[in-house]
């Protein structure tokens, strides 16, 4: 018995169709967040202007009209779509000297390099381990690997990362404390791993304990019985299904260490998107923090539909939504 | 045939570090190593006009000189001007440039431009900030509010190296000057790169530094300015501005290290950081005071000051500076920190007393103000989310329970709802005040309270103190200081706020790092600092 192939079988105008239906429903979520956030933001008390020097009630009134901010919220709410249509996310108000969308080109990519480099960490050390101790379950190498997976899984981002700089930057001085230089790799290796862990001990548990319920499975012990060997069996039946967790995995993680990277970037003084979340909500920054939202919702939205996709490649019992 | 352009290589190699050697050894530390420098948050503007946070100011601070600079002891300087006259009645300012000012670019500065800068700083549309910090000079409030023209501003070049600079009025335009708002901007770069034209390559400045690169929330890094008139004794070449929003981790990064010079300390105990630090923590008195407001627009504390003045007797101030705040601020019994030249600064009356005597007396106003046991007052205390305000507030309550038995409710809040209900002054009873000095001038503080302006968030408005302020403005030098200590007499018998502590600035600065000085307003120009030599090079 082998594991179901793609079926070459299938129409491609259908998983056409099913793509657009979703990429449908993508932007009606993303309009529906826009909506949102824009409501939120202006619901928020406080403004842009509002700063311990407060402004005199001539410059205030001035700068707000400037930025049309005195006009009716739903009036605000379409020029900001038809700037959106033009790919304007406009000017920062906290930092007038950039555009949203630059603040956002480079936070995104300093984010994505770290929080890339993080899941592929964890993806090359967790899944051997995972796999390991799934396949040798009991044995003393499984509460080994299980034991310190539980470690990291219960030391918080902001305890761990001031314990990595206090042991490799205060006492030893191999590594920076902080900041990020993108000539000296030394900068990425403090918060790649602080960013790593957390992530390689869920992804181990959760391996050991897909890869146990698999050889649990009927066909893994049909297997067995025709006396089929150990690699062939974890080639052919084990890493498949397997993958289908990886995958199931990936979405949520991906997302997670570029929204939930904030903790990290603080800590670290890394300049990624992530401190823009929580600032461009402080500081009222409406321009900034609707970019933030919509990038961030965009990009959740297309992790989800191309892990969907991918599982989908990999499972054809999962191509139901894009066969819609 | 192949020797030749060799040695003329070398030759040029060699003039080279000859012409390096002329203005810093090539082989100084101060030339060779950067200079890695703590700035606290993103600065939010690279515009001088246009930027109110520290982080901007410390940056522009280095980038650009006004007509008048300070040293590392914050003492008046010439900057573009090598001279000046002030007219006897002190509202007009001649001011002489150097022959030699020259922008990062080469090209001359001359009187005409700075000029041009200032308009552009005080027109409607650069809505900059500071620019009520200008109002004194003739025409400025007025371009600023869209009913003047620049045709009215009394700044004016009688000659390519001579600016005129009228006043309305006697003030200590010297000090107003050395705000980044009196910087020149170079407006062709302006003109061709709009809002663009801060960034590095854009950014043409005339002061000891220029802009080389600027990586938005991690670093900006300047090079020392071949053309600045004093280039040759600004010793570091390279300067980093790192930004450091968390002052834990900027501590952490420090002792790894990785900077030279701190923006802040983390809060903890002097003894504990001294013991760790020893003469790397350097705290001294800073120009900056911290009070509770007392919003006199809410009806229970507007309409009695005896109730005010009791809640202010019954705070122990000593106890706050020693085990809360612990960096060395000193108790305020005023709101104008002490340092100010020539100011006869005023107290208030029970700043002499035993805390025993004060509290005694606020219980003696508490009960004449109408409450007791039984009745007792209830009073919030409203601050900005942050630990240090936190557990000032949390002690002061137990204070006025202690104390008075009032009961009080702490209310913490998101900044930019604390700062719209602080203006509001709707809601608000006692909040979370505080200034630091833009300039070293007692008004600095006291204009806060003058009647409408934007920033009296206590509501009060009092024609006696508003004369006393308009006479002080009128004078001149002892007689307007005599003024304003009258001015701010009448605001501490009144109560109008409850005084705690003056401020102290704190930073770490390296050891090997020379030239750094203690002062009132704590700018810290990097052209003043330079790197001691390794041991066993001198």
């Amino acid at each position: 018995m082998r594991w179901p192939t793609l079926a070459l079988g299938q129409p491609h105008w259908a998983l056409g169709k099913g793509l657009l239906l979703r990429l449908g429903e993508a932007l009606v979520t993303l309009l529906l967040l826009a909506l949102l956030c824009f409501g939120l933001l202006r619901a928020a008390p406080g403004g842009p202007f509002d700063a311990e020097r407060e402004l005199d009630p001539a410059r205030r009134a001035e700068l707000i009209a400037a930025h049309a901010l005195d006009r009716p919220v739903p009036e605000q709410f379409g020029h900001f779509l038809v700037d959106l249509g033009h790919g304007d996310l406009g000017q920062s108000f906290q930092y007038p000297d950039y555009r949203v969308i630059e603040l956002l080109a480079s936070g995104f990519a300093i984010t994505g390099l770290l929080g890339g480099l993080a899941l592929l960490a964890a993806l090359l050390i967790g899944v051997p381990l995972g796999l390991w101790a799934g396949w040798r379950a009991g044995s003393g190498v499984d509460l080994g690997i299980r034991t310190a997976s539980l470690i990291g899984l219960a030391l918080p981002k902001f305890v761990l990362a001031p314990l990595l700089i206090l042991l490799f930057a205060v006492y030893f001085g191999w590594l920076p404390a902080g900041g990020f230089d993108g000539n000296d790799w030394r900068s990425l290796v403090l918060p790649v791993t602080a960013l790593c862990l957390p992530n390689l001990a869920g992804l181990v548990r959760l391996t050991r304990d897909g890869v146990i319920g698999i050889l649990a499975s009927d066909y893994v012990r049909a297997a067995r019985a025709r006396g089929i060997e150990d690699l062939a069996l974890l080639r052919h039946h084990v890493l498949r299904p397997l993958l289908l967790v990886v995958l199931a995995w990936l979405a949520p993680a991906l997302i997670a260490v570029i929204t939930g990277s904030t903790v990290i970037e603080q800590i670290f003084g890394i300049p990624g998107v992530g401190r823009y979340f929580v600032q461009g909500a402080l500081n009222r920054d409406y321009s900034l923090v609707m970019g933030v939202a919509l990038s961030a919702g965009a990009l959740i939205v297309l992790v989800n539909l191309l892990i969907d996709g991918g599982r989908a490649l990999v499972d054809p019992r999962l191509r139901q939504p894009f066969d819609s | 045939m192949a020797a030749k352009p060799f040695f003329v290589l070398l030759a040029l190699l060699m003039a080279g570090v000859l012409a390096a050697a002329e203005t810093v050894p090539a082989s100084s530390p101060s030339a060779l190593r950067a200079l890695r420098r703590g700035n606290g948050p993103e600065p939010s503007t690279l515009d001088a006009h246009r930027a109110q946070d520290l982080a901007s100011h410390n940056v522009l601070r280095d980038l650009y000189e006004g007509l008048v600079s300070e040293d590392a002891r914050g003492q008046l300087l010439a900057g573009m001007a090598e001279r000046w006259e002030i007219s006897a009645d002190g509202r007009r300012y001649a001011f002489h440039l150097r022959r030699n000012l020259r922008w990062s670019n080469g090209e001359p500065l001359l009187a005409a431009e700075i000029v041009a800068s200032f308009q552009r700083a005080l027109s409607p549309a650069t809505a900059a900030p500071l620019a009520p910090m200008l109002a004194v000079i003739v025409g400025a409030r007025e371009l600023a509010a869209g009913t003047g023209t620049v045709a009215d501003l009394a700044i004016r070049a009688s000659d390519p190296h001579t600016l005129l600079i009228d006043l309305v009025e006697p003030a200590p335009l010297l000090q107003l000057l050395l705000l980044p708002i009196a910087y020149p901007v170079y407006l062709p770069a302006l003109a061709r790169y709009g809002s663009r034209h801060t960034r590095p390559g854009n950014l043409v400045s005339n002061g000891a530094y220029q802009l080389l690169d600027w990586q938005p929330h991690a670093l900006i890094r300047l090079q020392k300015n071949a053309h600045f008139h004093a280039a040759a004794a600004v010793a570091i070449a390279d300067v980093r501005y790192l930004v450091t929003e968390d002052a834990a981790s900027e501590q952490q990064r420090f002792r790894a290290n990785d900077l030279d010079l701190t923006e802040t300390v983390p809060p903890a105990r002097r003894d504990r950081l001294q013991a760790r630090f020893g003469a790397q923590l350097r705290i001294s008195p800073y120009l900056g005071s911290f009070f509770l407001g007392l919003n006199l627009r809410a009806a229970v504390l507007g309409r009695a000051p005896a109730l005010r003045e009791a809640l202010s007797l019954a705070i122990d101030r000593e106890i706050l500076t020693r085990y809360i705040t612990a960096l060395g601020e000193t108790p305020a019994y005023a709101l104008v920190p002490p340092g100010m030249a020539d100011y006869p600064a005023p107290k208030m009356a029970s700043a002499a007393w035993s805390q025993a005597a004060r509290e005694t007396r606020a219980r003696q106003l508490y009960a004449a103000a109408g409450y007791r046991a039984e009745a007792p007052l209830t009073i919030e205390i409203r601050y900005n989310t942050s630990t240090p305000h936190r557990r000032l507030a949390l002690a002061v309550a137990a204070m006025w329970r202690q104390v008075l038995g009032a009961k009080v409710v702490l209310r913490n809040e998101e900044w930019k709802s604390f700062v719209l209900h602080r203006r509001e002054g709707r809601i608000t009873q006692v909040f979370r005040g505080g200034w630091i000095a833009d300039v070293e001038d007692p008004l600095s503080f006291l204009a806060l309270f003058d009647g409408d302006q934007a920033l009296n968030w206590s509501g009060w408005h009092d024609p006696v103190y508003r004369q006393w302020l308009a006479q002080a403005r009128q004078a001149d030098g002892g007689e307007r200081q005599r003024l304003l200590a009258g001015a701010e007499q009448r605001l501490l018998d009144q109560h109008v706020i409850v005084p705690i502590y003056f401020y102290t600035s704190k930073h770490l600065v390296r050891t090997d790092v020379l030239g750094f000085e203690a002062n009132p307003l704590d700018r810290h120009g990097s052209r003043w600092l330079h790197f001691a030599a390794p041991a066993g090079a001198r």
